[in-house]
């Protein structure tokens, strides 16, 4: 028990620090790091309440995937980011708005999830014990059929963003040769060889 | 003898038989793993040279000790006798990260591994999910050497690495869906288990292809070493480490061909399972045979390396994203429909 | 402490001793052995040259193409799982629920196929 609760506090101490990095650090490379290195502590954190498969899931997709997208970004364009750090104080009480705001839904929700006898009685899926299902087939069972409608709609938002991905950043550029692999199989001995017979000292 | 031992005063005090013993305990297995799986690596070098030298009718390796078989110890010890040089436009501490990150996520994959039946450090529920996340994080390993050595061929050479090991990412993925489909469970125990009729690489052979493909271009192997290509960009993203830092990144990148060696026994060779379960098989222990499997996917890896010559990146990008894609995800869409309508599929 | 937990503890302490392995030989050599960088040893290596500009320069935007149409795929994958897990238990309809979701996905992949946006050149 005092290893869970000391691991808690390590990993939760490193996710607020790392996550305090990420928008103070000056170099954007290191802030792209630190915020893997929350994910690393929030996936850890997820483990020890016992969701093993939202913690795999959660580094497979935003550590994995997401935050290469954004190191790709910061590493690789040209972005000067003196520059865009000028702007900083004229956005930060809008910044701050915002964040207000977040942490007041927050606490909402929190709150009105503490307060309120009834939230869990109603809860259409009540958490199951650990030992008896497996997490990951715990959210298989619900997501696929009584979500189904939100299910669906992930999907539609994952089709959007594809789409939209590809018409924002496709350039079609002209005069380029592919290889087109059917013409090159279709081609017979006949079109490209030919045996011509020599005569001794006549060249071809 | 063990219980004697156990029961003296000092380790029966409850700090000690809570913590200490239980921590010895694991690192003493998690050492079992790293010794010889860095032995595994040092003679997976060797093995690769007189293999191939074997193909090309040369000798190999075979001055250093009995048939050259001291040669890994020496290379080693020559990169570590050697200068680690730190370029001057390079940052330093992300240039020094990259290799012992590449190292490391070799090493700790390691953890969930079954070598037999109960023998693994960390039987995990989400075992399979726990590789496939660590094998998307080796591209971290890449970037980050290829933006921090801050010379182009490094750039050129991390850019096509990673851009390649995510596009075989989605086609891995796919393939363990199918296995999992057929077992209905993500611990890696398991999978084995329920290949027990059958090895998964008879019924779902064209995804036991795929995958090995895709491993081959996930490990930067030839025919997909682009990343490396030393006959245009040198050696890519490595071109500016030297010493132990190269070192890394060997160890590394060589752990992770016996790792993935070891995710395709597991996932379509039936782990430590013998072929048929009949007498002289199973007479030979489970952790023997999980080895001779391993053993044998690795030389396939020596053997490709040997025949194959180098893709061209347009062509890698193409068998990734429209051939393997698609037909993966046909499969995976194929399996789950014959295992629901010959109710095939395994309940909970 | 929970069964669960006590399984993920062995990474943890194998991942400590990882990074100290990977630390140590590193360490242990740029200690051990004379280091005496120049200024020819440590300029990035360019066939010779001197660097002509810096290195970290612009590149094709396809990459970012592959990149954010892996990270679509990878949720794709991602929302396999759970379903690859309990498919005996949702039976035939968490099965067309899926096939639906994965048609729509096509759509997308077919549609990026006949933009020509997996093309290389």
């Amino acid at each position: 028990m005092i290893i869970q609760a000391l691991a808690f506090y390590v990993f939760a101490a490193i996710a607020i620090a790392s996550g305090v990095m990420v928008v103070t650090s000056r170099n954007p490379v290191h802030s792209v790091l630190y915020l893997i290195l929350a994910f690393f502590n929030a996936a850890a954190l997820f483990v020890l309440i016992g969701a093993e498969f939202i913690a795999m899931i959660l580094i497979v997709v935003y550590v994995g995937a997401v935050a290469v997208l954004f190191l790709f970004v910061v590493m690789m364009l040209d972005i000067n980011f003196v520059e865009l750090r000028q702007g900083f104080m004229r956005y930060m009480p809008i910044g701050a708005l915002i964040g207000l705001v977040l942490l007041a839904e927050l606490v909402f929700v929190g709150g009105a999830w503490t307060f309120s006898g009834e939230a869990t009685q109603v809860m259409l899926a009540k958490t199951p014990e650990i030992a008896a299902v497996h997490n990951t087939e715990a959210i298989g069972n619900l997501m696929y059929t009584r979500y189904v409608y939100l299910f669906q709609a992930a999907g539609l938002v994952l089709l959007v963003a594809m789409i939209g991905a590809i018409v924002l950043t496709h350039r079609q550029r002209d005069g380029v040769r592919k290889q087109r692999i059917g013409a090159q199989i279709a081609v017979r001995r006949e079109d490209v060889v030919e045996v011509v017979k020599v005569t001794k000292g006549g060249g071809v | 003898m063990l219980e004697t031992l156990l029961a003296h005063p000092y380790l029966a005090h409850p700090f000690v038989a809570g913590y200490v013993v239980p921590t010895v305990i694991i690192v003493v297995q998690i050492l079992a793993i790293v010794v010889p799986l860095l032995v595994a690596v040092a003679y997976l070098t060797y093995a690769e040279r007189k293999v191939i030298a074997g193909m090309q009718l040369r000798k190999g390796p075979n001055v250093v000790g009995p048939f050259g078989l001291l040669q890994p110890l020496a290379d080693g010890l020559k990169l570590f006798a050697k200068e680690t040089i730190l370029p001057a436009g390079a940052n330093k501490l992300l240039f020094l990260m990259a290799p012992m990150l590449t190292f490391i996520l070799s090493l700790i994959a390691w953890a969930v591994i079954p070598f037999d039946q109960g023998l693994v450090l960390a039987d995990i529920n989400v075992g399979v999910l726990y590789l496939f996340a660590i094998s998307s994080l080796g591209v971290y390993g890449v970037i980050m050497a290829g933006w921090a050595s801050n010379s182009k061929y490094a750039f050129l050479g991390a850019l096509r690495s990673a851009a390649q090991m995510v596009s075989y990412e989605v086609s891995i993925g796919f393939v363990i869906i199918t296995v999992l489909l057929c077992v209905g469970s993500l611990n890696l125990t398991a999978i084995v288990e329920a290949q027990r009729t059958i090895w998964f690489a008879i019924p779902l052979l064209p995804m036991f292809v795929i995958f090995f493909v895709s491993t081959l271009a996930e490990t930067n192997r030839t025919p997909f070493d682009l990343p490396e290509g030393e006959s245009e960009i040198v050696a890519g993203y490595f071109v500016e480490y030297s010493s132990m830092a190269f070192a890394l990144f060997f160890l590394g990148e060589y752990a992770n061909m016996i790792l993935m060696s070891g995710m395709t026994s597991i996932l379509f060779l039936g782990g430590w399972l013998p072929p048929l379960d009949i007498a002289p098989f199973n007479w030979i222990p489970g952790p023997i045979w999980f080895f001779a499997k391993i053993s044998l996917v690795l030389f396939c890896f020596l053997w490709v390396r040997a025949t194959f010559p180098r893709y061209r990146y347009d062509q890698l990008m193409r068998l990734g994203w429209k051939v393997f894609l698609p037909f993966s995800l046909f499969w995976v869409a194929l399996t789950a429909g014959v295992l629901v309508t010959f109710d095939l599929l395994p309940k909970a | 402490m929970t069964d669960l937990l006590a399984e993920y503890l062995p990474i943890l302490i194998f991942l400590v001793i990882a990074v100290g392995l990977s630390a140590v030989m590193v360490a242990a050599s740029m200690i051990i052995v004379p280091q005496k960088p120049d200024s020819e040893k440590v300029s990035a290596y360019e066939c010779g040259f001197e660097a002509f500009n810096d290195s970290r320069g612009q590149f094709d935007v396809r990459f970012y193409l592959v990149a954010i149409l892996f990270i679509i795929f990878d949720l794709e994958v991602a929302f396999l799982f759970p379903w690859a897990v309990s498919l005996g238990n949702i039976g035939i309809f968490g099965f067309w629920s899926m096939m639906v979701f994965l048609g729509v996905l096509t759509i997308g992949f077919v549609y990026e196929w006949r933009k020509g946006a997996l093309e290389w050149e």
